[in-house]
């Protein structure tokens, strides 16, 4: 279904070619979407309300109506709003004037505070700071020694005077480490308080009293990415409780939408500071708004997956690569190999298509398809000599029955990965001809007419042993059923008459296949990667 | 050509030759056309209106109340899917609530978590009862709202811990993303199986996250319970569940508990090494699956519960869901449409951090808490 926002606005705005302007009841259906996306990505409805508002506003104006894709400038508001909501700019850690610096950390329980504390520690350092870790988790269950192995781990000292477990004052412990941070000669104070619920009076007074004892110059409000509804609620209490000074979304590398950051930002005018983004201790990075617009949006996160794809990838080979292209020589299989090898190291290749923008309208085929599909056809490849996959124009008949029985598919199977590889290069030789991104076959949106080149993919049950009656028949990619060879022929023929210029359409990723593939619709951080070349 | 292009065209190249997108289109067509039968028979049921067959060829017919007659036929014409049928409804009924009251429904629908979909699906359910029994009462609505919710959740699912096999140990796995509280509902898990005399064991398979095998042994001494543990950090989470599963067999155990370390349900790798470690726990129980897999989810979790429980379900085929943090202002809507879409009961709730703080999972006071 469409779930990204900008598909949903696309179909509610197809009803509307032709019209002059937008009416309200255009705007108002539209305003609809974006609360439903808002929804699904787990904002918090009161904050909602508001920013919807605030859209209807400026989607009444001649700003839009005047557009000439309103659905995209109706995207382009919602981002800019969101943006302006998140904070433009990322605010650093405000550091005393007389140290130590006190940074107190506070949130629901599972937050991720401990971690965080290990993190910050770690990265401070490297910064050339001196922080001390301050444990006032005197009630989780070795809480305090969690702290003392992430200190060591981080390089920190750690002032941890009591065993916890529940025993013991953090309010005095929270004291007496500032009076230890003097005489040590640290910089950086960092508190680790306990995990309490928003409604709970008595650890929320405790949080202030420690609040209170330490006089903080930055209190970080550690909230999870995943949460719901209850965001508002929560920041609210601790806004309340212990004022605090600055936001950490955490567990930023699920992926949760995390409307809550919105929320948050939205509810208390707090800004967002850091993203936590994994278990390790340098997985910890400044926020980026406008990233995060996009996320909740659901636009994709390109940038997300080519900083991805930079880490996994081997420079050398793609270097090799690029000279390759440029030099005009054609991709073989070797090449083709060592580019799936990065792509399964980078993880789930479901998980990958989502973060291309607009692939949310195929997320019910996603889920439908079966990562293993990689393997076999691996397998396929693995089964072919050197020879051959350097030159796969020498597989005739007899080498390609062979490859079959070697990865245990069928010579159909095989004659398939060779078609759609075929095609593959040709799209490549394009692209590097710099015709921009040329119309890729099999990648189509609904309507597409390059469909049937898949005869029998996903065909299920049934599938191997008509395999085998094509093989003894023939060798070509014709279909042995009549009616369905009809069907290929028939779409062949659609598929000349309707063939789309080359550069036309991202292969109906972005904006669906009426609609012309434009660099400058893409969101940020795209159009220059398609653009103008 | 600079190095992040060529990326992108080796990605998208790869996609090409896999025929990823089009195999999905041909799917989804299939996939879609599966959908739309199911979707005409679900048409709301009213339970108020007797059904016309007659039970076996009785003495004689009774006769329904005349004042039912209407709301049945309301209730067919509901159900027709011409537009005559459509059109005479909305002729004999009309909607007896401002639209302010349904935004009110909705509204506690969507701030419990429920997700924008079923909110607006209970919401048009609703209407659509309401409109056949023509209420205008606001207080019967709630009354209907609540037994919608109640029949989502279920009353009828058996939610007992399945820890009385006939082969001994019983091993529960518990499984979760960080920070949900798996630790500390294994070791809450403990206390309730100790409190009725059952002898338990303990595995810290979390060998990742830092203390949290002491975490779990300081929970497993308070009852007098021992931990199996990893002897250093770092160790294969497998062979740490082996072993606890190993000596339950050994020493005649009741129940082995093993706790996993915390991941997120997108991390591949995470998710596959969860996988091995169900497999390998099994080993020693001879060719007998794991009894139980609980996954912990937290109450404050929106949207994303959704997504963590579809792709745990996949990796380890959980049997039952721990909702934690039930204590707080979060009320836990999302398990709702988890349930609904993977079958799998809520059995235990999660209400603080007290060592007794667990108690089984009570539909009738979960949907009271979310109508609250």
């Amino acid at each position: 279904m469409f779930t990204s926002l900008s598909d949903r606005l696309s179909a509610t705005f197809k009803n509307l070619r032709g019209k002059g302007r937008l009416s309200e009841a255009d705007v108002d259906a539209t305003i609809r979407e974006i609360r439903r996306a808002l929804l699904d990505a787990d904002v918090a409805l009161p904050v909602v309300r508001a920013f919807t508002g605030a859209v209807r506003e400026r989607a009444l104006s001649d700003e839009v109506s005047q557009a000439l894709n309103p659905s995209q400038q109706v995207v382009k508001i919602v981002n800019d709003e969101l943006v302006g909501i998140l904070g433009g700019q990322t605010r650093r850690i405000q550091f005393a004037k007389r140290p130590p610096t006190v940074i107190m950390l506070a949130g629901l329980q599972g937050a991720g505070k401990t971690t965080l504390a290990g993190k910050l520690a770690h990265w401070l350092t490297s910064e050339g700071h001196r922080p001390m870790l301050v444990a006032c988790d005197l009630q989780r269950p070795n809480a305090v020694n969690q702290l003392q192995i992430v200190g060591e781990r981080a390089g920190a000292f750690v002032y941890a005077p009591e065993p916890g477990n529940g025993v013991g004052d953090p309010v005095k412990v929270a004291r007496d480490a500032i009076e230890v941070a003097k005489t040590k000669l640290h910089d950086i104070v960092i508190v680790d308080t306990a995990g309490r619920l928003g409604i709970d009076e008595e650890l929320m007074r405790q949080a202030a009293d420690i609040r209170a004892a330490v006089n903080p110059d930055e209190v970080l409000f550690v909230i999870d990415a995943m949460i719901g509804q209850d965001a508002v609620t929560t920041a609210q209490a601790f806004n309340e409780g212990v004022d605090f000074t600055g936001v950490v979304l955490s567990k930023l590398d699920g992926d949760a939408r995390g409307g809550a950051a919105l929320s948050v930002a939205s509810v208390t005018g707090k800004p967002i500071m850091f993203a936590s983004t994994g278990e390790g201790l340098t997985d910890f990075e400044t926020f980026h708004p406008d990233r995060m617009a996009s996320r909740i949006l659901d636009m994709g996160d390109v940038l997300t997956l080519i900083e991805q794809a930079e880490k996994t990838f081997d420079a050398k080979q793609t270097e090799q690569l690029a000279k390759k292209v440029e030099k005009g020589e054609d991709f073989d299989l070797n090449d083709f190999l060592v580019q799936m090898e990065s792509i399964k190291k980078m993880g789930s290749l479901k998980k990958m298509i989502a973060m291309m923008p607009g692939a949310a309208q195929f997320k019910e085929q996603l889920e439908a398809f079966d990562e293993r599909e990689i393997d076999r056809v691996e397998a396929i490849v693995r089964s072919m000599t050197p020879q051959e996959r350097a030159n796969p124009r020498i597989l005739n008949g007899s080498r390609r029955a062979r490859i079959a029985r070697g990865s245990g598919r069928t010579v159909t199977d095989v004659n398939q990965l060779m078609e759609r590889f075929e095609h593959a290069r040709k799209m490549m030789r394009q692209a590097a001809s710099g015709r921009g991104m040329p119309q890729m076959p099999g990648m189509g949106g609904p309507g597409m007419p390059q469909m049937p080149q898949m005869p029998g993919m996903g065909a299920g049950g049934g599938k191997k042993t008509r395999g085998k009656q094509q093989a003894k028949k023939r060798k070509g990619g014709k279909s042995g059923n009549p009616a369905k060879r009809a069907a290929e022929a028939k779409a062949a023929a659609e598929g000349k008459k309707t063939q789309h210029p080359a550069g036309a359409s991202f292969g109906g990723f972005d904006t669906g296949p009426e609609e012309q593939f434009d660099p400058g619709n893409l969101p940020k951080g795209f159009g220059g990667i398609f653009g103008g070349r | 050509m600079e190095t992040t292009d060529l990326l992108i065209f080796g990605i998208v190249f790869v996609l090409a030759v896999l025929g990823t997108v089009g195999v999905l289109f041909l799917r989804a067509t299939r996939l879609r056309r599966q959908e739309q039968a199911p979707l005409e028979t679900d048409v709301p049921e009213a339970p108020t209106v007797e059904e016309e067959t007659p039970p076996a060829p009785p003495l004689r017919d009774v006769p329904t109340e005349p004042q039912g007659r209407l709301a049945r036929l309301r209730d067919r014409l509901a159900k027709s899917n011409s537009t005559l049928g459509r059109g005479l409804l909305s002729l004999l009924s009309q909607d007896t609530l401002d639209e302010a009251t349904w935004e009110e429904i909705e509204d506690t629908l969507l701030l419990a978590d429920i997700g924008a979909g079923p909110s607006a699906e209970l919401v048009d359910r609703l209407r659509e009862r309401v409109r056949v029994l023509g209420t205008r009462d606001p207080g019967t609505v709630q009354a209907l709202l609540r037994e919608e919710l109640l029949a989502l959740v279920d009353p009828q699912m058996d939610r007992a811990l399945n820890v009385d096999g006939e082969q001994k140990p019983a091993v529960i796995l518990v499984v979760g993303v960080n920070g949900a509280g798996k630790t500390t509902t294994v070791g809450k898990i403990a206390r309730v199986l100790v409190a009725e005399h059952r002898s338990v064991l303990l595995g810290a398979a979390d060998t990742f996250r830092a203390a949290a095998a002491e975490q779990l042994a300081t929970w497993g001494s308070r009852v007098g319970v021992e931990t199996e543990r990893a002897e250093q950090e770092g160790a294969d989470p497998a062979s740490v569940a082996y072993r606890a599963v190993e000596r339950g067999v050994q020493e005649g155990t009741d129940v082995v508990l093993v706790d996993t370390a915390g991941r997120l349900q997108n991390k591949v790798g995470l998710m596959d090494q969860l996988g091995k470690v169900k497999r390998v726990a099994e080993k020693p129980l001879g060719g007998r699956p794991v009894d139980e897999v609980l996954l912990v989810l937290d109450a404050t979790t929106g949207q994303n519960g959704m997504q963590q429980a579809r792709v745990f379900a996949e990796a380890v085929n959980i049997s039952g869901i721990v909702l934690t943090k039930l204590d707080g202002t979060a009320k836990g809507g999302i398990v709702v449409a988890v349930q609904r879409e993977l079958g799998v009961p809520v059995k235990l709730v999660g209400l603080g951090e007290g060592a007794d703080d667990l108690a089984p999972f009570d539909p009738e006071e979960f949907v009271d808490a979310l109508l609250r």
